[in-house]
């Protein structure tokens, strides 16, 4: 077997990290995706601009140089509000931003905003007559919404979710700058001590490729399951 | 006590931004009605049969389904609304349509497609709504489909599968809105035999077609709708054989 010259429990559990912070993200940026296309593809022209700022500034902006400003921008922020909350009301509230929740923060943000362009072509994708038939047999909103609406966007967004979740996989490990020791952090320590570093970012490479791969056997099944009665063209 | 008209509609005016598409159109029926809607494009035929549902609202006009009348308000934009969501569900749920373009739902297979309102719109028990999707499905000939999705059938079986769904929820007044326009001319058939045996059980039926041979056959009413007004309304003997309507002489005259 490959010798990890005893950096391997290391190694595995800053791939549990990895693992996890990508997990958090996603739900996260499943959420914001939600919200935000929900919001883009309302009545309100509050929520649109609010939507519209979201994305733009999100996707303009370098997925680093967010990281580091939500990092230490974000502890400054809270710094200043826990002496705000201290000066006035005399509580003490302080609150420690760790390199995880940054990430998962950094990270669902920044995915969000892609999940919401993804959401709200595959809302607008959904036939009109499918949500029309739903109305014209007394469904409320809410139902038109949960058996209609969501199974038929998921097809169309599926793709979609599956492309951000693969990039989203890859970001994580970008949080390693910010001193998260995730599974690219041990490796680096390692590769630095050793003098090694093919001996140690290989294996870390292949981690990646095998959560890559295994994900996309995951949404390949899903995809064809949010697919059933849709003639395949081959 | 005498039956209570399924479906009055008074004085229909729809408007679209500045366009008059309905000029106060109405229309009472009795049980067992077949009513069909005939006229050119544009005519505003399927507007009116949308309006009956709310799938469009009336810039004005009343609608009584059953005895009850659609209660509408006004928004803050000056526009008319229905006033209350949860009576327009009711309401729709006794007026079930069939599209032109099927509409069934694509992810649900045509059994699903049946069970779906009546479980969750009328709450009938899982096991009766089956039960009842599977003796319409044989009414409708197409019992042996009932696993299929819609994209796996002819035209023709998904029109009759929709028809299975409208059935299914055992409404007061059934709405078609050309219901063989998207077909190919041999499965059109088909359909209309479906919806004439419909006819003879005494299903009261508002159908918007071009099939004139269905108008003059099987209707009990005939409206003959021209930019907006009704031109001609009448027993199908009369509209069809004697209008008075200039219109629908020249509408009833042989293209070629």
């Amino acid at each position: 077997m490959f010798d990890l010259k005893g950096y391997g429990p290391a190694l595995l559990n800053g791939a549990v990290v990895t693992v996890e912070l990508a997990f958090l993200s996603l739900a996260l940026a499943l959420v914001l995706g939600l919200i935000g296309a929900a919001a883009k593809l309302s009545n309100s022209r509050v929520a649109v601009g609010i939507a519209t700022t979201y994305t733009t500034l999100i996707r303009g902006v370098p997925d680093l140089v967010m990281m580091l400003l939500f990092y230490y921008g974000g502890q400054v922020c809270v710094n200043m509000l826990s002496d705000y909350i201290w000066d006035t009301y005399e509580v003490d509230f302080f609150f420690q931003f760790n390199p995880f929740i940054s990430g998962v923060i950094t990270i669902g943000l920044i995915f969000g905003a892609y999940m919401t362009e993804t959401f709200r072509g595959a809302f607008l994708a959904v036939e009109t007559g499918q949500i029309e038939a739903a109305r014209a047999y007394g469904f409320s909103t809410w139902h038109t919404f949960r058996r209609v609406m969501v199974p038929q966007m998921l097809r169309h967004a599926l793709p979609g979710i599956g492309n951000n979740w693969q990039v989203l996989l890859k970001t994580t490990a970008l949080v390693s700058i910010i001193g998260l020791t995730d599974m690219v952090r041990v490796a680096e320590e390692a590769a630095k001590a050793e003098r090694m570093p093919f001996h140690f970012f290989i294996p870390v490479a292949f981690v990646y490729l095998a959560l890559t791969a295994g994900s996309e056997l995951f949404i390949k099944w899903l995809d064809k399951r949010a697919n059933a009665g849709v003639i395949q063209e081959s | 006590m005498a039956d209570q008209a399924p479906l009055i509609c008074k004085d229909i005016h729809k408007t679209f931004a500045e366009l008059e598409v309905l000029k106060g159109i109405s229309l009472e029926t009795r049980k067992g009605d077949v009513v069909s809607l005939i006229g050119s494009s544009g005519s505003g035929k399927s507007t009116f049969l949308r309006c009956i549902n709310l799938l469009e609202t009336p810039t004005s006009g009343d609608i009584i389904v059953h005895g009850d009348p659609i209660r509408f308000t006004t928004n803050r934009k000056g526009e008319r609304i229905p006033a209350d969501n949860k009576q327009v569900e009711l309401i729709r749920a006794k007026l079930s349509m069939v599209f032109q373009g099927f509409n069934l739902w694509s992810h649900m297979t045509v059994l699903e497609n049946i069970i779906e309102a009546p479980i969750n719109v009328l709450k009938v028990p899982k096991k009766e709504a089956i039960e009842r999707a599977e003796a319409y499905l044989n009414k409708v000939g197409i019992y042996e489909r009932k696993d299929y999705y819609p994209a796996q059938m002819s035209g023709g079986q998904q029109q009759r599968a929709a028809i299975a769904r409208a059935l299914a929820m055992e409404p007061e007044v059934m709405l078609f809105d050309e219901p063989t326009s998207a077909l190919d001319p041999e499965l059109v058939g088909e359909v209309l035999k479906v919806m004439q045996s419909l006819a003879e059980e005494g299903r009261t039926m508002i159908v918007v077609t071009h099939e004139m041979a269905f108008a003059k056959d099987v209707s009990t009413q005939v409206l003959f709708l021209h930019q907006g007004v009704i031109e001609e309304q009448g027993t199908p003997k009369k509209v069809f054989d004697n209008p008075d309507s200039e219109r629908m002489k020249q509408f009833l005259a042989p293209k070629f």
